[in-house]
């Protein structure tokens, strides 16, 4: 009796949460008045001198909505849009897991959008949607993450793999101050493409020999969940007695240990950097928790993604190497191998410049 | 005195201590998970003695507070045969509205922001209550609805907007870190309201009435027992205690966001099931759940700590928790019978 009231309840709750895994929040219905504004019209080959389209109609999707570091990208990408008349609109799933950025891909592409603009949440698992949508007409531009190779056609990368996982370890030696010792990454999702990237850089740079007295001595998951990151940090300190540093390459994990280390019996013992915003660190790099860390300005990033997605649309470009094309303030851009941009090298942020940045 | 018994009638103290100890035990319901507890703590200490330094003590019990807190708040709810799925949200929606208001106003004294986080959190409570009470709609379809429906209007109100630990008040941030005696205040805290709750729900009537509407809601109207008014207030009290948790949250993690606390509710209704409390209402206690809170807790970090790769620590988590409550169970079980037991032996001259 007791036994298979207990089996409805759970029944009712995992039906009621595979609906609301249903219901994410989509800004925008589906707008039928809108017509097939030629979508097509930019394959082909690339004609650099075609005037930016007026009127595009460009959708705009982060991992997740009311992420901070993505509201930043968006007031960029939004700008950009303004600046040569297009209506950007903003969309997305409320969580970053894997698929739930596929019904806002299938939805762009019914919308008859002239392109899209994302950062993917799993690069495997968006791609047959944005196939799809690009076999419609749209135009995929990712950034931040991205997406499988043969799913989009640009994608803006905030500075090279190389540059930032190069520059974290160059980070957390400094911060160290060449004595060297354990460290330890505190990463985000274990299926991140950006993350894992960096992360293989940062072993491949360990692995030289001016970093033999660092060793990396754990990976943890925080999931970019303040509670997670706050128990893996702990668990970090107390599995690895030895820990002298820790590497967090994302905004949420980052600010996370850092609080945690500012509350207890470790800070000044154990040293941070990462990738976090001014605004985050702020206090952390005042008090000394932290001493410096590393970041692009993302609303530079979505600025010119939309560029991007705009010159793609425009015929500009299409996504071939060498190809060049003109992103408003930020000047020109190169498309390089694999039809990727660079934003340029991160800033480093330090007790002495963090003032000056405001995001 | 003793010095005088004799052979025949040294049964009857050693039966009677037997059933002292079954009482006992009884009342301590909670050993099963005291156990449980034991069984993950001792061998990950010995595997890393780092596990059960002082430090490493504060953050379990930190870690374990704003669930356990949300844990009371539900048990309160699940022992009427209701739940509260909107507990995650509404401590987002109070994490929230707490840290922009004392952002917004640094001369603010800190006991206004922690008292204005504890009135949205009832605000929300109102509103949940009345539509189960008033309105007569399943508690799992209206907390559920409301899950959405506060998580919304917190991503409306935050608009992106995210509060940093620089923008808060060091007093609201210390209360975070802050220690009395060595105990950290926010535990301090869960441990105060949870005593509150245990009193009220063992001690007075009020509290006993939520256990007969949950054992059988129709013979609680029969007795006399406002069912609506005591499940209303039920639900109030989740909502004022989630609201709580939500200004903890503030102090402890310094940064706040409008996705603070997202998910948070399986977890809690994990707890209090682990807790002993059950899911159809009437038995259970808030101790229990609280310490179902620490568990779940306690499991999620010693797996950290015993280095277990991290794609398969929610599998363990998972099947952990299987076999707390199997532990829980079982001891459960003998002690019914021990007890059925002992009146047997007594032979009916009790009730």
């Amino acid at each position: 009796m007791t036994s298979r009231r207990m089996g409805l309840f759970a029944l009712v709750l995992t039906g009621a949460l595979a609906l609301s895994a249903c219901g994410g929040t989509t800004k925008e219905n589906t707008d039928q008045s809108s017509s097939a504004a030629a979508p097509g019209a930019a394959t082909g080959a690339a004609n650099p001198n075609a005037p930016l389209k007026q009127g595009l109609k460009i959708t705009f999707l982060p991992k997740q909505v009311n992420n901070p570091y993505f509201t930043v990208a968006q007031k960029g990408a939004e700008q950009a849009g303004t600046s040569f008349g297009a209506q950007v609109k903003a969309t997305g799933p409320s969580d970053a897991s894997a698929s739930s950025q596929v019904t806002y891909i299938n939805t762009a592409a019914q919308q008859h959008q002239d392109a899209l603009v994302l950062s993917a949440n799993d690069a495997n698992a968006v791609a047959p949607a944005l196939k799809s949508a690009r076999k419609q007409g749209l135009k995929v531009v990712t950034f931040d993450s991205d997406a499988a190779t043969d799913a989009r056609d640009i994608f803006v990368n905030q500075a090279s793999t190389q540059d930032i996982g190069a520059g974290q370890v160059k980070l957390i030696a400094d911060a160290l101050g060449g004595k060297g010792g354990e460290i330890a990454i505190l990463s985000a999702t274990p299926n991140a493409t950006n993350q894992n990237a960096w992360i293989a850089v940062m072993k491949q740079e360990l692995a030289k020999p001016e970093y033999a007295n660092l060793k990396l001595v754990e990976t943890a998951y925080g999931n970019d969940d303040d509670q997670t990151s706050f128990q893996k940090t702990q668990g970090l300190l107390q599995a690895h007695p030895n820990l002298k540093g820790i590497i967090s390459p994302t905004t949420v994990g980052v600010a996370a240990a850092a609080r945690y280390l500012d509350s207890s019996s470790y800070k000044g013992k154990v040293a941070l950097t990462g990738l976090g915003t001014p605004n985050q660190m702020r206090k952390f790099v005042q008090d000394g928790t932290v001493k410096s860390f590393a970041l692009w300005d993302p609303s530079k990033l979505g600025y010119l993604a939309t560029y991007a997605a705009a010159a793609l649309s425009s015929g500009q470009i299409t996504g071939a190497q060498g190809e060049k094309f003109k992103a408003g303030d930020l000047g020109e851009y190169t498309v390089g191998a694999n039809g990727e941009l660079v934003l340029g090298p991160p800033t480093v942020f330090t007790k002495d410049n963090i003032g000056q940045f405001n995001f | 005195m003793t010095a005088q018994v004799d052979v025949a009638a040294a049964e009857v103290p050693r039966r009677t201590a037997a059933r002292r100890l079954a009482t006992r035990i009884g009342r301590v319901r909670e050993l099963g998970i005291v156990v449980a507890l034991a069984l993950v703590v001792v061998p990950t200490a010995i595997a890393n003695p780092r596990f059960v330094q002082p430090q490493s003590i504060q953050d379990l019990l930190l870690n374990a507070s704003i669930v356990a807190l949300l844990a009371v708040g539900q048990t309160m709810v699940v022992v009427t045969r209701n739940v509260d799925l909107s507990v995650g949200s509404v401590l987002g929606l109070s994490a929230f509205l707490t840290a922009q208001l004392v952002a917004d106003h640094p001369g603010l004294p800190i006991i206004a922001g922690i008292a204005f986080g504890v009135l949205v959190g009832a605000v929300c409570g109102v509103l949940n209550g009345a539509a189960v009470a008033v309105g007569n709609v399943p508690s799992l379809v209206v907390t559920l609805g409301t899950l959405y429906v506060f998580r919304g209007v917190d991503f409306a109100l935050a608009h992106g907007r995210q509060i940093n630990a620089a923008n808060l008040p060091d007093a609201l941030l210390e209360l975070g870190s802050a220690k009395v005696v060595g105990i950290p205040v926010l535990v301090i805290v869960t441990l105060m309201v949870v005593l509150l709750a245990a009193t009220h729900l063992r001690s007075y009537r009020s509290g006993r009435e939520l256990y007969a509407i949950g054992s059988n809601p129709d013979a609680a109207v029969l007795a006399g027992i406002p069912v609506g008014r005591r499940v209303f207030g039920a639900f109030v009290l989740s909502g004022l205690i989630a609201g709580l948790a939500g200004s903890m949250w503030v102090a402890r993690y310094g940064t706040v966001d409008a996705a603070a606390g997202t998910g948070l509710e399986l977890q809690v209704v994990a707890a209090v099931v682990v807790g002993g409390v059950a899911i159809f209402g009437g038995s259970g206690t808030v101790v229990g759940a609280a310490l179902g809170a620490l568990l779940l807790g306690t499991i999620t970090s010693c797996l950290v700590v015993l280095r277990i790769p991290a794609f398969w620590q929610q599998a363990i988590s998972g099947a952990l928790l299987l076999v707390a409550i199997t532990v829980d169970r079982l001891l459960a079980l003998r002690l019914s019978r021990a007890l059925r037991r002992i009146n047997a032996e007594r032979g009916g001259d009790g009730g």
